[in-house]
C-alpha cells in the first residue's frame, strides 16, 4: 500500500497573536463539542534549576495550584472543577505545563484561574511545606517504593551527561526538596514565569475575537518582564561507553538502558525525524525488530522499547536529547548478550535499511498516533503550546505527516548509524528483589 | 537569585492580608447543550451486536469489540489471559509478523484485553481502513491459531509480568483487597495463577476460544469518521461468517461480605502503606446510584473532595488519594486507595476513617453538592468529546445493559439528586463500618501504631 500518498491531514486554523507583556497567544477554534482546552506552557523544565535544589522546577509546579493574587489555597481546582473541569500541570526537561479542560461556558473563567497565578502564586511557608511532603510522597510511590521506579529516567542522564543542567536527577533528592525556600520560589517565579517566557494555547468551542479580547483583559495588565536568556546546555557526545550498576531492591529481574545522543531536533528536524520513525521500527508493536528479534525469536528478553526523550515523546525536548532502549530479561548472566543483540539490530539496519513497505507502515502509524492525541480537545491546547514554545511554530505537529513523508530509507540507515557502542551510557538494573 | 526578591515581598505581604482589593471570579455563562449522540444499531443474524457513531473530529474510527467471557472455572482466569496475549500470534492467513504489518499499514496496533466479564478487541485506524480493519478482526476471532511456539513464548512472558506485578505494592494490595471483599468469586483476584498460566496448553486455548469467543451477545461499536449505514453493511459483510453461541457459565452470586478488621499484609522494607477500603456499591441502573455517585465524588472521588483536601493537600500524607465507584456485570463496588508514608500510616488510616464517618452521619452542604453535580455533569461530557472516549463508554454501557439514552438522560438523574439522598446513600455505603480493608506495607513498623486506631485481623 502506498501508504505516504494516502495519509490525510488535518487542518486546524491557528490564529495567533502577542501582548504587549510578550505572552503569546494561540487560538484554534472548533465548534464541535462545547468544551474548550486552555494550556499554558513556561519555557522552563527541570534542566534549568539551580544547583543545590534539583527537583525544584517540579515542586514549583506543585506551588502554581496553591492560591494566587485572588484565590485562597484550594480555590484554584475548586472552581476548575466545580464548572465541569478537569485540571493538572507537568514538568519536564524543557518546559512546564498547565491545563484545564472545561465546558465552554467555563471559558472565561479558565482564563481568569490562569492569570491569577501567572500574575502571582500564593507561595507561603505553610503551602510550601504541605507541597514538600506530597512531592516526597509522589517520589516513594513512583520510584522508592515501585520496582523499576523511575527507571531509566533518573538513572540514565547521570551517567550519558557530565554538565549538572543535563545530568541530574529531575524528581530531585530529598535533601534538596527539603531545603527549598518561599525566596526560591519567588525568585525562581520571577525569572522564569514571566508573561514572555510563556505561550497560552485556547482550543475548542470559541469564538476567536471575543476571546482574544478576554485574552487581553485577563493577561495584558500582566506585569511586563525580560524573557530569560535560555543557555545552550550542549555539551559533546561522549567519547567511549559509560557504564554503571543499579541497585533496584524491589526489582525481581536484571534490566539494562542504554543512552544514545542524537541530533539537535531544532537544527534540522528532518534529520532528527529519522531517528524518530527508527525508534518506531524498533519497538512499535508486534512487527518492530526488537520485538521480533529479541523478544519473539530469540526470547531473550521479556520487554524491549526504544523512544526518544526523557518520557517517550519525541517531539518535546531541545539539545541535547537522547534516544533510549530498554530491555527487562530474566537473569543478569544475559547483560552482555542483550547488549550484542541490540548492537547486531541496529547494524542490520544501518547495512541493509529498512524492508518493503516497513518505513511507510510506521509513518502512517506515527501519524494516526498524533491524529488520534489531537481528536482531544485539551491535547490540542497542550501540543499546540508546546510546539510554539520548543520549535517556534504551533502548526509544526499538523505539519508531521508531510514531513515523516519526507524521510527516506537512507535517512533511516544514517540514523542507526549514528547509535555507535563507542558513544553511549549504559546502565544495568541490578535486582535485589525475590523472585 | 536576589534572596528577597520584590515577588518574595509581594508573597509575605499578601499572606499578613494586606492585598490589593480582590478581582472577581467570573461568572459561567450560559450551557451549550453537547450535540446529541445518534448512534445507528443493528443485531446481525449471527447475533453480534453493532453500534456506530459518526464523529467525523479526525479522519481516523475507533473499535471495540467486547465479547462475554464469564467463567467460574477455576483455571479461567489464568487460561483467558493466556488466551488475550496470544490471540493475534497467528491466523490460518497471517503469522505474527504479517498480522502486526497489516494492522499497522491502516495507522492501528490491535489490544486485547481481558477481565473476568469480557474480552475486549480495541483498537484505531485510518478512517480510509474500515473494510481492511474489519476483515483484520473477523480473521482473528474466526482463525486464531495459537502457534504452540509463539504460546510457549508468551506463557513464559506473563509468568513473568505476574511475578513482577506481585513485586509491585499497589497491585498486591489490589489483589489482597479483591480477594477479601469478594472471595471465592472470579472477581475476587487480580493476579492469576503463576502455575496455572505454566500448565496452560495451546490446544487448551483454542478450546477456550471455541468455547468463548462467538458473536451471540457480543457488542461491536465503532466511533469515527464514518458513514453508520455503509459501516453496518461492511460489518455485515466482513464478519458474516463469525457464528455461534458461546457456553455461557451461570452468573454466580457474588458474596457480600459486611465490616471485616482492617487486613495487613506484610511487605518488608516497603516505604509505603497501600492502603484500600471498599464495600458493595450500587449499579448504574440503580434509582439511587446518581446520589451514589456524588456521594463518591463529594467524599474522595475527585481533587476538591474531603478526603483528598484533608489528606493531601492539609496534611501531605499522600500524593493520589481517591476513591472510585467500578462496575462489574454482576456487582458494583466502592473502592478508596491511597499510599502513605510509612511512619503516618496510622495517622492516615484515623482520617480515612473520620471523614468516612462524617460524610456517612452528617450532610454534605449545598455548595459542596452543586459542586460534585457540575463536576459530574462536565467530565461525562469531557468524557465522551472524543472518538476514543464516546466508542470505550459506549463499549462499558453496551455491556451493562444500557445505551445512549442513559448517557443523554444522566445529566438531569445527577441534578435531581438532594443532599438528603447523598446522605442516605453514603450512610448506606461509605459508612467505615461497613467496609473491608487491607494496608500493605512494613507489618514490622505499622502494625502496632495501626492496632490503636482501628481493629486488624
Amino acid at each position: 500500500m502506498p501508504a505516504t500518498a494516502t495519509l490525510p491531514s488535518l487542518s486546524f486554523e491557528l490564529i495567533h497573536h502577542r501582548l504587549n507583556n510578550g505572552l503569546q497567544v494561540v487560538l484554534a477554534p472548533d465548534r464541535r463539542a462545547p468544551v474548550v482546552g486552555i494550556g499554558v506552557v513556561y519555557d522552563v523544565g527541570f534542566r534549568s534549576e539551580p544547583q543545590g535544589r534539583t527537583g525544584f522546577a517540579h515542586l514549583f509546579e506543585h506551588l502554581m495550584f496553591q492560591g494566587s493574587a485572588n484565590l485562597e489555597k484550594l480555590e484554584h481546582f475548586r472552581y476548575v472543577q466545580a464548572s465541569g473541569g478537569i485540571f493538572n500541570g507537568s514538568t519536564h526537561l524543557d518546559y512546564t505545563n498547565y491545563y484545564e479542560a472545561l465546558p465552554a461556558h467555563a471559558l472565561e473563567r479558565g482564563l481568569f484561574l490562569e492569570a491569577d497565578r501567572m500574575r502571582s502564586p500564593r507561595i507561603t511557608a505553610e503551602n510550601l511545606q504541605n507541597q514538600i511532603d506530597v512531592v516526597k510522597e509522589e517520589i516513594r510511590v513512583n520510584v522508592l517504593n515501585r520496582p523499576y521506579g523511575g527507571f531509566p529516567w533518573l538513572m540514565l542522564p547521570e551517567v550519558l551527561y557530565t554538565t549538572f543542567p543535563n545530568a541530574h536527577n529531575g524528581y530531585g533528592g530529598f535533601e534538596d526538596l527539603t531545603n527549598a525556600t518561599v525566596d526560591d520560589a519567588a525568585g525562581f517565579f520571577d525569572t522564569y514565569y514571566a508573561p514572555s517566557n510563556a505561550v497560552l494555547c485556547v482550543a475548542g468551542d470559541l469564538d476567536a475575537e471575543p476571546t482574544l479580547d478576554m485574552i487581553e483583559h485577563h493577561f495584558g495588565g500582566l506585569r511586563k518582564r525580560r524573557k530569560p536568556a535560555r543557555p545552550t546546555f550542549g555539551e559533546p557526545a561522549p567519547t567511549g561507553e559509560l557504564r554503571r550498576e543499579y541497585h533496584d531492591p524491589m526489582a525481581p529481574t536484571p534490566a539494562l538502558a542504554i543512552g544514545y545522543r542524537v541530533p539537535d531536533p531544532n537544527a534540522d528536524l528532518h534529520v532528527y525525524l529519522a531517528s524518530v520513525l527508527l525508534a518506531e521500527i524498533l519497538s512499535e508493536g508486534d512487527a518492530s525488530r526488537l520485538q521480533r528479534s529479541l523478544v519473539q525469536s530469540q526470547r531473550l528478553v521479556n520487554d524491549a522499547a526504544a523512544y526518544l526523550g526523557t518520557f517517550g515523546d519525541p517531539l518535546e525536548e531541545r539539545d541535547p536529547t537522547r534516544l533510549n532502549i530498554s530491555a527487562r530479561y530474566s537473569d543478569r548472566a544475559q547483560t552482555e548478550q542483550v547488549i550484542a543483540a541490540v548492537d547486531a539490530e541496529l547494524d542490520r539496519l544501518a547495512t541493509d535499511g529498512t524492508e518493503p513497505g516497513e518505513l511507510d507502515r510506521v509513518k502512517v502509524r506515527l501519524a494516526s498516533i498524533v491524529f488520534h492525541e489531537l481528536d482531544q480537545v485539551v491535547n490540542r491546547s497542550l501540543e499546540f503550546s508546546k510546539f510554539q514554545t520548543v520549535f517556534g511554530d504551533a502548526s509544526v505537529i499538523l505539519q508531521l505527516p508531510a514531513l515523516l513523508a519526507q524521510v527516506s530509507d537512507a535517512d533511516i540507515r544514517a540514523a542507526a548509524a549514528r547509535l555507535r557502542p563507542d558513544s553511549r551510557a549504559i546502565v544495568e538494573l541490578v535486582p535485589g528483589g525475590a523472585r | 537569585m536576589s534572596p528577597a526578591s520584590s515577588a518574595a515581598q509581594a508573597a509575605r505581604r499578601r499572606s499578613a492580608g494586606t492585598a490589593a482589593p480582590k478581582l472577581a471570579v467570573p461568572a459561567l455563562t450560559a450551557a451549550r447543550r453537547p450535540r446529541k449522540v445518534s448512534t445507528v444499531e443493528q443485531t446481525l443474524d449471527n447475533g453480534l451486536r453493532v453500534i456506530v457513531v459518526r464523529r467525523p473530529s479526525v479522519p481516523m474510527f475507533e473499535l471495540r469489540l467486547a465479547v462475554p467471557f464469564f467463567s467460574t472455572r477455576s483455571t479461567h482466569h489464568a487460561r483467558s489471559m493466556l488466551l488475550a496475549s496470544t490471540m493475534l500470534s497467528g491466523t490460518d492467513r497471517h503469522d505474527r509478523h504479517g498480522l502486526a504489518t497489516a494492522a499497522g499499514q491502516l495507522g492501528a496496533e490491535i489490544g486485547l484485553s481481558v477481565d473476568p466479564d469480557r474480552l475486549l478487541l480495541s483498537t484505531s485506524a485510518l478512517a480510509t481502513g474500515l473494510r481492511p480493519m474489519l476483515d483484520l478482526v473477523a480473521e482473528i476471532v474466526t482463525g486464531a491459531s495459537y502457534p504452540a511456539r509463539e504460546v510457549a513464548g508468551e506463557r513464559d512472558r506473563l509468568v513473568d509480568r505476574t511475578q513482577v506485578s506481585r513485586s509491585s505494592a499497589g497491585v498486591l494490595a489490589g489483589d489482597a483487597f479483591a480477594r477479601r471483599l469478594l472471595p471465592g468469586h472470579p472477581y475476587g483476584q487480580a493476579l492469576p495463577d503463576e502455575q496455572q498460566i505454566a500448565a496452560t496448553t495451546a490446544t487448551q486455548l483454542r478450546a477456550l476460544h471455541r468455547s468463548l469467543v462467538r458473536p451471540e451477545g457480543a457488542v461491536l461499536v465503532l466511533v469515527g469518521d464514518l458513514s453508520p449505514a455503509r459501516a453496518v453493511a461492511a460489518v455485515q459483510a466482513a464478519l458474516a461468517g463469525w457464528t455461534g453461541a458461546a457456553e455461557v457459565s451461570p452468573a454466580k452470586p457474588v458474596p457480600l461480605v459486611g465490616h471485616l478488621p482492617l487486613l495487613v499484609v506484610d511487605r518488608p522494607g516497603s516505604v509505603q502503606t497501600s492502603l484500600r477500603f471498599g464495600g458493595p456499591a450500587l449499579p448504574r441502573t440503580d434509582a439511587n446510584y446518581p446520589a451514589l455517585q456524588l456521594a463518591n465524588l463529594a467524599f474522595g472521588g475527585y481533587f476538591s473532595s474531603r478526603w483528598v483536601e484533608n489528606i493531601r493537600e492539609n496534611k501531605g500524607y499522600s500524593y493520589s488519594p481517591r476513591s472510585l465507584i467500578d462496575h462489574a456485570r454482576l456487582a458494583s463496588t466502592f473502592e478508596l486507595t491511597a499510599d502513605v508514608a510509612t511512619e503516618v500510616t496510622a495517622p492516615a488510616v484515623l482520617e480515612t476513617l473520620y471523614e468516612l464517618g462524617r460524610i456517612a452521619t452528617r450532610p454534605i452542604d449545598a455548595s459542596e453538592l452543586e459542586s460534585v453535580q457540575q463536576y459530574a455533569i462536565g467530565t461525562l461530557a469531557l468524557a465522551t468529546s472524543t472518538q476514543a472516549g464516546l466508542a470505550t463508554q459506549l463499549s462499558a454501557l453496551a455491556g451493562a445493559g444500557l445505551g445512549t439514552e442513559w448517557l443523554a438522560e444522566h445529566p438531569a438523574r445527577l441534578l435531581r439528586v438532594t443532599t438528603e439522598e447523598v446522605a442516605a446513600a453514603a450512610h448506606r455505603f461509605l459508612a467505615p463500618q461497613r467496609l473491608v480493608g487491607v494496608a500493605v506495607g512494613d507489618a514490622g513498623q505499622i502494625t502496632d501504631p495501626l492496632s490503636s486506631v482501628i481493629d486488624l485481623a
